[in-house]
């Protein structure tokens, strides 16, 4: 979707603000709100795509002024409440008021080590990939108002192809609960002045993963 | 009740981005986490443990230490950049690594910088969780057409020869920047090099430190 979450090339955010020796968490909460996110993804009732489209439906405001444990947080209560896992009146009340669901998988302690790695998004390949390292592609213009990982500042733009990344999980289709629907992945690079003209600065290079649904050739 | 937030004393009196929150958000996630826990979705002890996880054993430590091989062990440096998952997987560093990283390294030509426009995609396994500012609208906007400009917010300044490429994370690859190894340090131990590797200095937007401060 064109959401606020799409901020490469937005311009009046300001400096960077680096924090020195910044801590892993500025709350116990924010670590609380990242591990109850993990632990609930354990479940295997969403993918991980579901979860980022979470995000970025939050309204712009809220998406704006809402520290990152915080969207984390609040998007963790939108999902629990619109697939049935809670009640927006359990969560107010702190407590459970019914019995919880049956899922897939339970979280234990003891599992937690195993969980710290992402899984694999590598899928057998259905097709053979359609674009060779160092062909010329254009990426689509292209405007879902759902889910994708293809940022507006590198829509409808030339690049070339630099890598195929592998057969993996296509997060358009997965975010919708459609499949995983795996297409081949491609490292496609962009010279500076194809994405911001000539205020580009003339060494620059910029790549970004793309999904082969995204790509045709140019 | 599964919290212990009394073993977490909280520290961000004065982070600007926290605040006012924290009370609400203190008992906004305590009440989440209380209604998850007792409908039986996960055992209440595996968050702590999780919380713990990423407070102490994830972290640049461990990106550090690939770093530090590449620079004393060419087959290694080879390897990691032919492919880093599986060149990273025997070092035993946490457990298995993810399946899709990728290594690129700093050479005088070019300086690599990482971002994820669309959200926060780090390479968590070898550098813990993302700082407030690699989350932040900032970088995330400026990264790819301002990258030089992002670099003098670090105080950082590239020779004007030195061409920047900037590589978006907007699929589950994920990338390391294999800084380039600092003059002066021949000879060093693993463990001393690592000791120069700084976590900025494996996202780009930083340089290992000088061998002379260490």
């Amino acid at each position: 979707m064109d959401g606020i979450h799409d901020m490469g090339g937005m311009h009046g955010f300001g400096k960077v603000e680096p924090e020195p020796n910044e801590p892993v968490f500025h709350a116990a909460w924010e670590g609380h709100s990242l591990a109850l996110n993990r632990a609930m993804g354990y479940t295997g009732i969403w993918t991980i795509d579901q979860t980022r489209a979470g995000i970025e439906e939050l309204p712009p405001d809220v998406y704006l002024t809402s520290s990152y444990y915080k969207k984390w947080a609040v998007r963790l209560e939108n999902l629990v409440v619109a697939r049935g896992l809670a009640g927006a009146d359990e969560i107010k009340a702190g407590h459970a008021l019914r019995p919880g669901k049956p899922l897939k998988r339970k979280l234990a302690a003891a599992d937690v080590p195993n969980t710290l790695t992402r899984g694999s998004y590598s899928r057998p390949a259905e097709a053979p990939a359609r674009f060779a390292p160092g062909g010329r592609v254009r990426t689509k213009n292209i405007h879902p108002a759902t889910h994708t990982r293809l940022p507006r500042y590198a829509r409808d733009k030339i690049g070339v192809i630099e890598a195929i990344r592998g057969c993996h999980v296509f997060p358009d289709t997965a975010a919708l609960g459609q499949g995983e629907n795996p297409q081949w992945l491609y490292t496609v690079l962009f010279e500076g002045r194809e994405l911001w003209g000539d205020s580009a600065e003339p060494s620059l290079k910029v790549s970004v993963e793309a999904f082969e649904p995204y790509l045709e050739p140019a | 009740m599964a919290l212990n937030h009394q073993d977490h004393p909280d520290h961000d009196d004065d982070h600007h981005e926290h605040g006012s929150e924290l009370s609400e958000m203190q008992l906004r996630v305590r009440a989440l986490e209380t209604v998850l826990a007792e409908k039986g979705y996960f055992d209440p002890a595996a968050i702590d443990v999780i919380i713990e996880a990423y407070e102490t054993k994830v972290g640049p430590h461990v990106g550090a230490r690939v770093v530090a091989k590449a620079w004393s062990n060419l087959a290694f440096k080879e390897a990691l950049l032919a492919d880093a998952s599986k060149a990273v997987a025997p070092l035993g560093l946490l457990n298995r690594i993810g399946d899709h990283l990728i290594a690129v390294e700093n050479t005088p030509q070019q300086h690599n910088m990482i971002v994820c426009t669309l959200c926060s995609c780090y390479p968590w396994e070898v550098l813990g969780l993302p700082p407030v500012w690699y989350k932040s609208a900032p970088y995330r906007s400026r990264a790819v057409n301002d990258p030089r400009g992002v670099l003098a917010d670090f105080g950082v300044t590239l020779p004007a020869g030195t061409a920047i490429r900037v590589w978006d994370s907007t699929a589950e690859t994920r990338f390391l920047v294999l800084p380039m190894r600092p003059a002066g340090t021949e000879g060093w131990s693993e463990e001393k090099l690592a000791a120069l590797v700084t976590r900025d200095s494996m996202i780009g937007t930083g340089l290992p430190k000088n061998p002379k401060d260490a």
